[in-house]
């Protein structure tokens, strides 16, 4: 049997959702016998996020222009797309900046008013992707296939979540042992 | 006093004249999911939660406030109740600012529980992301309108077992609020004794005590059922 193509992404979130992925302890060396990482900030070092990827566990809200043109590419390449994590799928604490009014209020704040020394708004394009106006979880920009929320999902959550997918399966996202906000 | 014969899903109930169909349904264990309603204060239907089928009424009807009626039949769970629960519990969270991460309810928090019920694991709603704020000038108490879901509990409990009425509704529609005093902060309305009960009336974390960090928050629910016990029905123990 030929090995699943798999990527995990990390877009705007704090990365609890690839630690509580490394979680899995010695079930990743289980893992690995099914899947060929592809992509991922914790499981490989490629840049360039690959086309026919069979499964991609994306964790993090849609922040900025960087954010935005990787998702679109993702859901172009990728045949199941997991939003992974409450950023992922309710934009989550990234987005508390949503309720101040934009970026432009937030970077002020951060970059002006809260300056100790040299106060500059960041401005490097091409380098410092720009902010969107609004963080956005991940369905509202691009359909998804299966959503497990949690912050983090843990692992178990996690494994019975990919296991099923390992066989082509879809998993059940039902109950108090799947679902789970927060 | 005359007894009313009703179906609610397939099963014969009868109950006294002027009940509700929650009531009539609680009567034969068949369980309606309620969110606003809260045993011992008034029924108000404002949440939409307990929506029940009738037959020959095309509307939904909510169960907390309409009573039952001579040979009626009610249907409490059908695939379109389910969804409409569901779309119910996805609007409120796509309506508020509603971080579990960061909240004092994190699980244990009736609006989370309804959304496991239902099965909702997003929100097919665009989030509204409300700019609301918070009130901590209350020495012992906080109330951050982010987590509110307008259920009113707080303003009944205080009305109707305390008797203060600090609690009320303030503007329309989105606007609206929940507000304390004459739109004061809490902390300075002088109707407030400090007694705690919307604290324990509250479904998430709107209304907690102060130094509650996230997930912290706990409630004494049966107290509020005691204290209605105990004045209407004379029971001073639990």
């Amino acid at each position: 049997m030929s090995k699943i193509k798999f990527a995990t992404v990390w877009l705007a979130g704090c990365s609890g959702c690839h630690m509580s992925f490394l979680d899995l302890d010695e079930w990743l060396i289980e893992l690995a016998e099914y899947v060929e990482v592809v992509y991922s900030p914790v499981g490989s070092d490629l840049k360039e996020y690959p086309e026919g990827v069979d499964v991609c566990l994306v964790e993090g809200g849609v922040a900025n222009e960087d954010n935005l043109e990787l998702i679109h590419l993702i859901r172009k390449r990728t045949k199941t797309l997991v939003s992974f994590g409450d950023c992922a799928v309710t934009a989550n604490v990234p987005a508390m900046r949503n309720m101040l009014g934009g970026s432009e209020p937030v970077l002020r704040r951060g970059y002006l008013e809260l300056a100790d020394e040299t106060p500059q708004l960041p401005y490097a394009p091409g380098i410092v992707p720009e902010l969107l106006d609004r963080v956005l979880p991940v369905h509202e920009v691009v359909p998804v296939d299966i959503y497990m929320p949690g912050c983090p999902p843990d692992a178990h959550r996690i494994k019975a979540t990919i296991e099923p997918l390992l066989k082509g399966e879809k998993p059940k996202m039902e109950g108090r042992d799947m679902i789970k906000f927060g | 006093m005359s007894v009313r014969t009703l179906t609610i899903d397939g099963q014969p109930v009868a109950i006294a004249e002027g009940a509700t169909i929650l009531e009539a349904a609680k009567e034969a264990g068949i369980h309606i999911p309620t969110l606003c309603f809260l045993e011992g204060v008034s029924a108000v239907a404002a949440c939409r939660m307990c929506l029940v089928e009738v037959e020959g009424i095309s509307k939904l009807l909510p169960a907390c406030v309409t009573q039952v009626a001579e040979e009626m039949v009610v249907h409490t769970n059908t695939p379109k109740l389910q969804e409409y629960r569901r779309m119910t519990v996805e609007l409120l969270f796509a309506e508020g600012n509603h971080v579990c991460s960061i909240c004092v309810a994190n699980g244990n928090c009736e609006l989370q529980d309804a959304a496991i019920k239902v099965g909702m694991d997003h929100t097919r709603f665009p989030y509204r992301f409300p700019n609301r704020s918070v009130d901590v000038s209350h020495p012992q108490f906080g109330i951050d309108h982010n987590r509110c879901i307008l259920c009113t509990r707080c303003v009944r409990v205080c009305d109707e077992i305390e008797g203060a009425h600090v609690w009320d509704v303030a503007q329309r529609g989105t606007a609206a609020y929940i507000v304390s005093g004459l739109n004061q902060p809490w902390g300075e309305v002088d109707a407030c004794t400090s007694c705690g009960k919307c604290v324990d009336a509250c479904p998430t974390g709107a209304i907690f005590r102060k130094g509650t960090t996230t997930a912290e928050k706990q409630r004494d629910r049966a107290k509020l059922e005691f204290l209605v016990n105990a004045r209407e029905k004379h029971e001073w123990t639990r």
